[in-house]
């Protein structure tokens, strides 16, 4: 950024003033997650007894985490089997619609276009009903693969865990079709062109020189969805229900629920072997996740 | 940039030599290629066609899951289903429509639908109102910005489930942070999840909705300040125009795409809020008078009660207030060529 923008140089007052408020916002949105973690290293007495954002040097235990982890590890094994094919299928789909529709010139393509980018702001409630219908009783994948769930020895409960992933992919893929769409509408016309007057067909040209220029958006698209995907609740409430194949965002809801006192050092333990995934996600790879919600 | 253009040279360069190769040895492949060029033939070699193996796949799941389940809901919500055995298809009525607008109470569609609105436009405007507030602050050339930045966006990332439990842990009358805070100037402590009052039930939920994403429109409106020319800025300084006046007769006015955005997408997120409900409440009911549409639909369709095509209807009223936002928006892309 250039000098123009500046009022004043150096430290004045009205700078350390900006510095103290954007510090002040740190603050605020760092304290609940501060607060969840020192809480969730504390006994149940230091619990009591200690500020919430205050760590209690008496009562340190990690075996809340230990529960949670114990309490959890179905949930989280589920979510990895469901999170990440699901997270691929929907970019790698959405990268190859981009091109179809964008580096290929045919009448008509903005139209199909306008059809998948509606498609992202589709509320989930307006399909629950015909999905839940529709995996039960015009794909019941528990009675059609049913050697598959007695050969893995998952059981058939796993059979909406599938459906799960094939639901999160279709409604991915719009999202990543967005994201594709605007990174390839960048890529020359010119070079494509030229590529398909040397008799390169279209199957070539996305692999020799699309697919490998896509590789950042990729990384963006990836980090996105599985985001996305990992965080979701409503879907799996409604399409695998409770049983085996609970995804971890289920889980963690039952979390502490039966205890007659409330137990929030374990409730915040487990909500954050729950984001873990997430969090580790965006401290690697935050400048990606930007660009995604901004596209 | 001169690297990228010349490795893209040498990869059509192989490409063309790949190809040479291929039609050496393939005469007959191209007898039959020039047979094809007439009629059908023709139709069948368009690059529509060609290009539609790339696409086809995508549209029809699409068309399925989404369209096809929205037009299935729409048809289901006419009947009077109610979870046993196979919808009735014979005759359809709009009477679960007409029972939406009879209901009253404060467990009926009128409430959540009204408090869907407060909801909606609440967090919307407060969460543009401070990420203008806060971009135009990270905007005056800081240091660190980039870890100030990282750092306001990271709630987004966080599931519904995982900040409902943090801020169930906040809001906690044993012991929590924010009653705590109260309890410093004399206040409570306050029961804001389970108070009798709705309203203060919402509100302490819109507050926690902007804590997760005001750190987007923050991010969204940065991105809009950095693509306005400098000389704009520096021909107000000249005007001798103060800050407050800069920002509000020059710098505003040229956010206008970035608004519209942020406001759509942040309705939508806001749509998404049953999850953060449900991890709140537990269950399916949330606190007397909370619902909004998105927890009233799945509770009246998916709860004991089970009324299946009501549910169905709800989604529609639902489906339709987000599209009613969403289409103007599409079209006002589509007319900038943006899409």
């Amino acid at each position: 950024m250039t000098q123009t923008r500046l009022d004043d140089d150096g430290l004045s007052l009205d700078r350390i003033g900006i510095y103290a408020i954007l510090l002040g916002l740190v603050v605020f949105y760092l304290l609940p997650l501060e607060a969840g973690i020192v809480t969730s290293f504390k006994t149940m007495r230091a619990y009591g007894q200690t500020a919430p954002f205050l760590p209690a040097l008496g009562g340190f235990t990690v075996a809340q985490w230990s529960s949670a982890v114990d309490q959890l590890s179905a949930g989280l094994f589920n979510s990895v089997l469901m999170a990440v094919p699901a997270t691929v299928f929907s970019a790698l789909l959405g990268s190859m619609t981009a091109y179809g529709l964008t580096n290929i010139d045919w009448r008509g393509q903005v139209g199909v276009y306008v059809l998948f980018v509606a498609g992202i702001f589709v509320p989930y409630q307006a399909v629950l009903v015909p999905l839940k219908r529709f995996w039960s009783q015009w794909a019941p994948l528990h009675i059609w693969l049913e050697p598959i769930w007695n050969l893995t020895g998952l059981g058939t409960d796993y059979a909406g865990l599938l459906a799960l992933t094939i639901t999160h992919i279709a409604y991915g893929i719009p999202i990543c079709t967005l994201l594709f769409r605007s990174y390839y509408k960048s890529v020359s016309d010119e070079m494509v062109e030229a590529a398909r007057l040397d008799g390169a067909s279209i199957r070539r040209i996305y692999r020799r020189i699309i697919l490998p220029l896509s590789v950042p958006m990729f990384a963006v698209t990836l980090i996105y969805q599985f985001t996305q995907i990992w965080n979701d609740l409503l879907f799996a409430l409604i399409i695998v229900g409770p049983g085996d194949a609970s995804v971890i965002t289920q889980s963690l809801i039952g979390i502490g629920q039966s205890e007659a006192v409330t137990n929030f050092p374990l409730q915040m333990a487990a909500a954050f072997v729950t984001a873990l995934p997430t969090l580790l996600v965006y401290i690697f790879f935050g400048e990606q996740f930007a660009k995604g919600v901004t596209a | 940039m001169d690297s990228v253009r010349s490795w893209l040279r040498r990869r059509i360069d192989s490409i063309q030599t790949d190809q040479q190769v291929r039609t050496d040895g393939g005469t007959a492949s191209e007898v039959s290629q020039g047979e094809r060029r007439s009629g059908l033939g023709r139709y069948l070699d368009s690059d529509a066609v060609e290009s539609a193996p790339f696409w086809l796949p995508s549209f029809l799941l699409v068309g399925l899951f989404v369209y096809g389940a929205i037009v299935w809901n729409v048809i289901i919500s006419l009947t009077d289903y109610e979870g046993l055995g196979d919808p009735q298809y014979a005759s359809f009525d709009l009477e679960n429509y007409r029972q939406m607008l009879q209901e009253t109470g404060s467990y009926s569609f009128t409430n959540a639908f009204v408090n869907t609105i407060v909801l909606l436009v609440a967090f919307t405007l407060i969460c543009l109102a401070f990420g203008l507030v806060v971009a135009i602050l990270v905007d005056r050339d800081i240091r660190f910005e980039n870890t100030f930045r990282t750092i306001y966006l990271l709630p987004m990332s966080l599931s519904f489930v995982v900040t409902a439990k943090m801020w169930l842990w906040m809001y906690s009358s044993n012991g929590g942070f924010v009653n705590r805070a109260l309890g410093v100037v004399g206040i409570g402590p306050v029961n804001f999840i389970r108070n009798p009052d709705p309203n203060v039930q919402l509100a302490a939920v819109v507050f926690a909705l902007i804590w997760q994403f005001s750190g987007y429109a923050m991010v969204v409106y940065l991105a809009g300040l950095r693509a306005i020319p400098d000389e704009h800025f520096e021909a107000a300084r000249v005007d001798g125009a103060s800050i407050v006046k800069m920002y509000w007769r020059v710098v505003i006015p040229q956010l206008r795409t970035a608004t519209v955005s942020a406001s759509v997408v942040l309705m939508v997120f806001g749509l998404k809020a049953f999850d953060f409900l449900r991890a709140l409440y537990g269950n399916d009911t949330p606190a007397v008078g909370t619902d909004i549409l998105p927890t009233y639909m799945v509770r009246v369709a998916f709860g004991d009660a089970s009324r299946i095509a009501y549910g169905s209807a709800v989604a529609v009223v639902l489906f339709a207030l987000a599209f009613s936002i969403v289409l103007p928006y599409l079209y006002s892309e589509y007319r900038r060529g943006a899409l």
